[in-house]
């Protein structure tokens, strides 16, 4: 390759910010393609609940990583979006497309989310907390209320429409497999995860991104810098909802219902859990988070029956993982599992003599990324970015 | 190095793509080549020579647990009784439960479980209407047997169409409704009838049929919501109707819990609860350490309540059915005692044994489905009114009796009733049903 | 008019307990500024603790005192072991540690206790009173519970107006700098503050357990109702909390007897929402303007 190009693409790869997730995207989706044709349908199904999960979670990390909100809540605008998709696919032959009938989730919850984002704009720490927790109780209740639409206790069973020809078709050509409905589901479920990753990526490193940080990390500097913070807080809440519809859409069509027990208070705790143990503001970390919700109970109940607990006990021993977890995080390692990861990283390689090419990545190419003064009171939410301080970050 | 690397990753990602689309996109889809394993053939998923695998959802934790996670211990005792005499043309069945806690989204969950790892060759028995509705339309998609759901709900088998591998078992609560109705306009044409129903198809099945015979008795409705624990202001809305007679369609959580907000308030009215709400033991068992001896424990907490049977249960212990449960339980049952939920398990799985028989030794799902849709109306067995599988139905039990219970035992007050969904009649059973008396050996047989 | 009387008499009951709830997060906000979303499932594991006293053979009332004592105990130990080191830090952190909390003690109680309906006794009678020849419904246990909330609402007053002790906790609580250098152990007073809201978070649950069935979340909803309950009071007055938990209590038995128990929680939502945008200081606070 001659040398004018190697730098052309150099210049391309630390400034086109689109065009770099866009890439990581294309790449994720090539483990995708490799990962779900390769494993069995039953693992395709809990891949499709990794999936949700992430996509809820990574908008939830958005919103308190970047944001500093924390909800409780997003279980509840996950059933904004699965009930939205129950309604669009009542039948085998749909009244609407799939694509649709995402699209519709996404925008009624985004609409919801506007609502409850103004309430919350106003609220800061446990009042937040308690308003949302009191959002994630009540909501399943409007489905018992509204029985005739919404199918009361039993809810709405979703009907997914006959996956469409052209798509077997391709499948069949891009891999020699018949495609299974359990592996349509969690394609559609990663290309959403995918698609809804690249935008909040993109945009939690735009101007609107370093807003929401900046109102995080100081009220009265961001207002100083002519940033209104109610605005940034409702548009934070907003593209938060937007995922949580998303989320929701595809737990619907996963699961095959929209049902309020599939909403209780353990969903929205649950999607906190991956959050925090990912570590709050990083994209990769809610996907991590979301592996370890799917995976981790089936592990560890087994080991619960290997150690002589009955079925039942087992089976509690995964939140209590979680709990403990979850606790331990916020006491040992703030910045969350792949977060402190990737701060050990760094200060190793801080530690190298800096070489010419090499060299210390610059920060801000790493997203995210806690500051390396992390200090053990640093809060979990607010972990120092140094995008937000630096001069002439271009996008 | 390692500024080489991160330049020519995309490069690597292209290629890589490039090289994954040519390997496999060798050629166009085969239309017609995804016809295997449905039909014919000796064996299907989860069938070998000598085992049967099948599987089922259960609430084994959580708020629906009690009483009903006892079902398949009943269940399992009795597959290990038949497994020790040879299991059923010489396949032994095995059993896999997975707890779902009451909870769609987890039922889902372990169904795909018990269906696409485990590779169960049917479900038999999975509880609970909201849990199930989740998973009945995967299970006919991937044409697994839906046998025997442990519900009332019309759902299961009043659309064979439809869903035509799914199967009721007990009678449905749109009947039971009918024939408590017809009993109280005719025997008690003055009561004011008040109705408390839980607030899902279970309590609106119910009302339906209630409503055929009562729509101007009933002075008084109201709904709880599963899960909320203070009833205190329905009780207090019944109380206010001037209800003499209170119906309830609940869980028997919420019978206790009914009962014990009525003494409260000073409120008796005359009580019949449905079958799933009045296992008097396990009420009582939630009622008995209530203080002073307010609310008199064990078996006697439902003196005076009328309710309906459509199995002999532990009050009749000369029953030779209940004998024979009673000699499964002490053979092959874990700690505890035989409960009516055990006797329960215990039925379902004699008539599962008994499809297993009809369908012959070349097992297949469809070879099974027929021979219910065939015979199924025909078994002999536990059950007090005829199975009504058919073409144009698969519910299950036709009917039920309604006794009054007293001293920790039943009344009859009717004898056997059958019906069907609708405005089919309610008639005394002909079949002789009731009389039937378990076969020698207690394992069934062709 | 029976009904509503009734319906009412159940609301004031269930508003004491409230009131208890709130009463003990009050507690805790004031002392350190944070909302301690795991003391249901702390109460809970207090209450399974005195059913595990009571079907051992013995008395309610040795029960009872077990789950206080083990209230007071666990509250201490969570603030010095989990609660301290977050302490003082962002709000974010004490919010997402008490909640993990709530995960581990619902876990461990469904491990230890099982996760299953359980009748739980009450101490007096279930019966309600007999007026002339109506009976309300207002049982001799339920005025054992609004007389216990009430004693307990009179003795906090006493202790943080009239001892030394609560004299040093409010100084703990409001002026840490200058109360530690006045002498005042402020770390101690933290433990305390937080024990003793145990201890009445113990009591709450007790009360809603007694004569009712307990489950390992039969408190899940109480977080919620305790939390309104004590932000309709300001989430610093205990007068408040109490007066908030009444109110709170009278309106949901409304809800749920005229309009519909599905909506309850939903009552509860929008009494939150409407007085965090309009009152935020609380009902009963002058309207000044106050950070939410």
């Amino acid at each position: 390759m001659p040398a004018p190009t190697r730098t052309a693409a150099l210049t391309w790869w630390r400034h086109s910010l689109l065009g770099r997730h866009l890439l990581v995207a294309a790449l994720g989706l090539l483990v995708v393609v490799a990962v779900l044709e390769s494993v069995s349908d039953f693992r395709n199904v809990q891949l499709a609940s990794m999936a949700y999960l992430g996509i809820a979670a990574g908008g939830l990390t958005v919103l308190t990583g970047l944001n500093g909100q924390l909800s409780l809540g997003h279980g509840a605008l996950m059933a904004v979006g699965a009930y939205t998709t129950a309604l669009c696919l009542p039948g085998p032959d749909a009244v609407v497309p799939l694509p649709v009938a995402v699209l519709a989730s996404v925008l009624v919850t985004l609409l919801v989310g506007a609502l409850v984002g103004v309430a919350a704009a106003r609220l800061h720490g446990p009042y937040l907390a308690g308003a949302t927790l009191a959002l994630a109780v009540a909501v399943p209740g409007l489905a018992l209320f509204f029985e005739e639409r919404l199918g009361g206790e039993q809810g709405l069973r979703v009907a997914l429409p006959e996956i469409p020809a052209w798509v077997l078709d391709l499948a069949f050509f891009v891999t020699g497999q018949e495609l299974t409905r359990s592996r349509y589901v969690a394609y559609l479920g990663w290309l959403t995860l995918l698609v809804t990753f690249v935008l909040l990526a993109n945009l939690s490193r735009s101007r609107v991104g370093r807003r929401w940080r900046a109102v995080r990390d100081g009220e009265v500097a961001a207002e100083l810098a002519g940033i209104r913070l109610g605005q940034a807080r409702v548009s934070a809440f907003v593209v938060s909802a937007a995922a949580a519809g998303a989320a929701g859409a595809m737990m619907a069509i996963s699961v095959r219902l929209a049902a309020p027990s599939g909403f209780t208070l353990t969903l929205s705790l649950t999607l906190l859990t991956a959050v925090v143990l990912g570590g709050l503001g990083s994209l990769a970390g809610a996907l991590v988070g979301a592996a370890l919700l799917t995976f981790l109970p089936q592990l560890v109940t087994r080991i619960g029956t290997d150690a002589g607990l009955s079925d039942i006990q087992a089976a509690e021993l995964s939140p209590l993982v979680y709990g403990l977890v979850m606790v331990l995080v916020v006491l040992l390692a703030p910045a969350g599992l792949v977060g402190t990861l990737r701060l050990a990283l760094l200060r190793r390689r801080a530690r190298r003599p800096a070489s010419p090419v090499a060299g210390i990545p610059d920060p801000r190419h790493i997203p995210d990324s806690p500051g390396p003064s992390d200090s053990p009171g640093r809060p979990a939410g607010q972990t120092h970015d140094p995008a937000t301080t630096s001069k002439g970050h271009t996008s | 190095m390692k500024t080489r690397l991160r330049r020519t990753a995309p490069l690597v990602g292209v290629l890589a793509s490039a090289v994954l689309l040519a390997g496999c996109g060798a050629g166009g889809r085969d239309d017609e080549g995804g016809e295997e394993g449905g039909g014919g053939g000796a064996t299907d998923v989860g069938v070998t020579e000598d085992s049967v695998t099948v599987g089922a959802h259960f609430p084994l934790t959580g708020v629906a647990a009690p009483g009903y996670s006892e079902i398949p211990t009943g269940a399992q005792a009795y597959f290990d009784f038949v497994n020790a005499q040879g299991g059923v043309h010489g396949r032994e069945i095995e059993y896999i439960v997975k707890d779902d806690g009451y909870n769609p989204t987890n039922t889902s969950t372990v169904t795909n479980e018990l269906v696409l790892q485990e590779e169960i060759f049917a479900m038999v028995g999975g509880l609970g209407t909201p849990t199930h509705s989740a998973v009945v339309d995967f299970l006919r998609d991937e044409g697994v047997p839906d046998l025997f759901v442990s519900s009332g709900s019309l759902m299961w088998g009043d659309d064979p169409d439809s869903y035509p591998t799914t199967f009721g078992w007990q009678t449905d609560y749109e009947s039971e409704g009918k024939i408590i109705g017809q009993y109280v306009a005719e025997n008690m044409p003055d009561a004011k009838v008040g109705l408390f129903l839980q607030d899902d198809d279970f309590g609106e099945d119910a009302e339906k049929g209630v409503r055929q015979f009562l729509d101007d008795q009933i002075v008084g409705v109201e709904r709880y919501t599963s899960g909320n624990t203070d009833v205190a202001p329905q009780i207090t809305g019944l109380q206010a109707s001037g209800a003499d007679l209170v119906l309830g369609f609940t869980t028997p959580s919420y019978t206790a819990l009914a009962k014990l907000v009525s003494l409260t308030t000073g409120f008796t009215p005359k009580w019949f609860f449905s079958n799933v709400g009045s296992d008097s033991a396990l009420v009582g068992s939630l009622l008995e350490r209530f203080s002073e001896g307010a609310v008199s424990g064990g078996g006697g907490a439902l003196d005076g309540t009328m309710t309906t049977e459509y199995l002999a249960g532990v009050d009749q212990p000369d029953d030779p059915w209940v004998q024979l449960w009673q000699q499964v339980w002490e053979e092959h049952g874990e700690k505890g005692k035989l409960t009516n939920y055990r006797i329960y398990g215990m039925s379902q799985a004699y008539t599962f044994v008994q499809a297993l028989q009809a369908a012959g030794e070349d097992l297949t799902r469809e070879g099974l489905v027929e021979a219910l849709q065939e015979s199924g109306a025909d078994f002999a067995g536990p059950h007090l009114a005829p199975y009504r599988y058919g073409e144009d139905s698969h519910l299950g039990i036709s009917g039920m009796r309604l006794v009054e219970l007293t001293g920790g035992s039943s009344e009859p007050l009717t004898p056997v009733l059958v019906t069907d969904i609708g405005d089919a009649p309610i008639e005394e059973d002909s079949s002789g049903q009731a009389d039937d008396a378990p076969p020698e050996g207690g394992v069934p047989t062709e | 008019m029976q009904q509503l009387l009734n319906t009412l008499l159940g609301g004031l009951t269930l508003g004491m307990v409230y009131a208890a709830f709130a009463l003990a997060l009050v507690m805790i906000w004031r002392s350190t500024r944070i909302v301690n979303f795991a003391q249901a499932p702390m109460a809970m594991v207090t209450t399974f603790i005195a059913l595990s006293v009571i079907d051992a053979g013995h008395s309610y009332w040795l029960g009872f005192a077990a789950a206080l004592l083990s209230g007071l105990v666990l509250g201490a130990v969570v603030e010095r072991v989990l609660v301290r080191p977050v302490e003082g830090g962002p709000e974010i952190n004490a919010v997402i540690l008490t909640l993990g909390l709530f995960i581990v003690l619902h876990a461990l109680a469904s491990v230890i206790f099982g996760n299953r309906f359980r009748s739980f006794p009450a101490p007096f009678g279930v019966r309600g009173i007999e007026v002339g020849d109506t009976t309300i419904a207002l049982t001799t246990s339920g005025v054992f519970t609004i007389l216990a909330v009430l004693a307990v609402m009179g003795l906090l007053v006493l202790l943080f107006r009239f001892t030394d002790i609560g004299l040093r906790m409010r100084a703990a609580a409001h002026e840490p700098e200058v109360a530690r250098l006045l002498g005042v152990r402020v770390g101690r007073m933290l433990t305390l503050g937080w024990a003793l809201a145990s201890l009445v978070g113990s009591l709450a649950g007790l009360l809603i357990a007694s004569g009712s069935l307990v489950h390992p979340s039969y408190m899940d909803s109480v977080v919620v109702y305790g939390f309104v309950a004590a932000v309709l009071g300001g989430l610093d007055s205990p007068l408040g909390a109490v007066l908030g938990g009444l109110l709170l209590g009278l309106s949901l038995s409304l809800v749920s007897g005229y309009v519909g128990s599905q909506l309850v929680a939903l009552a509860a939502l929008g009494i939150l929402v409407v007085v965090l945008l309009l009152r935020p200081g609380g009902l009963f606070a002058p309207a000044a303007a106050r950070r939410v």
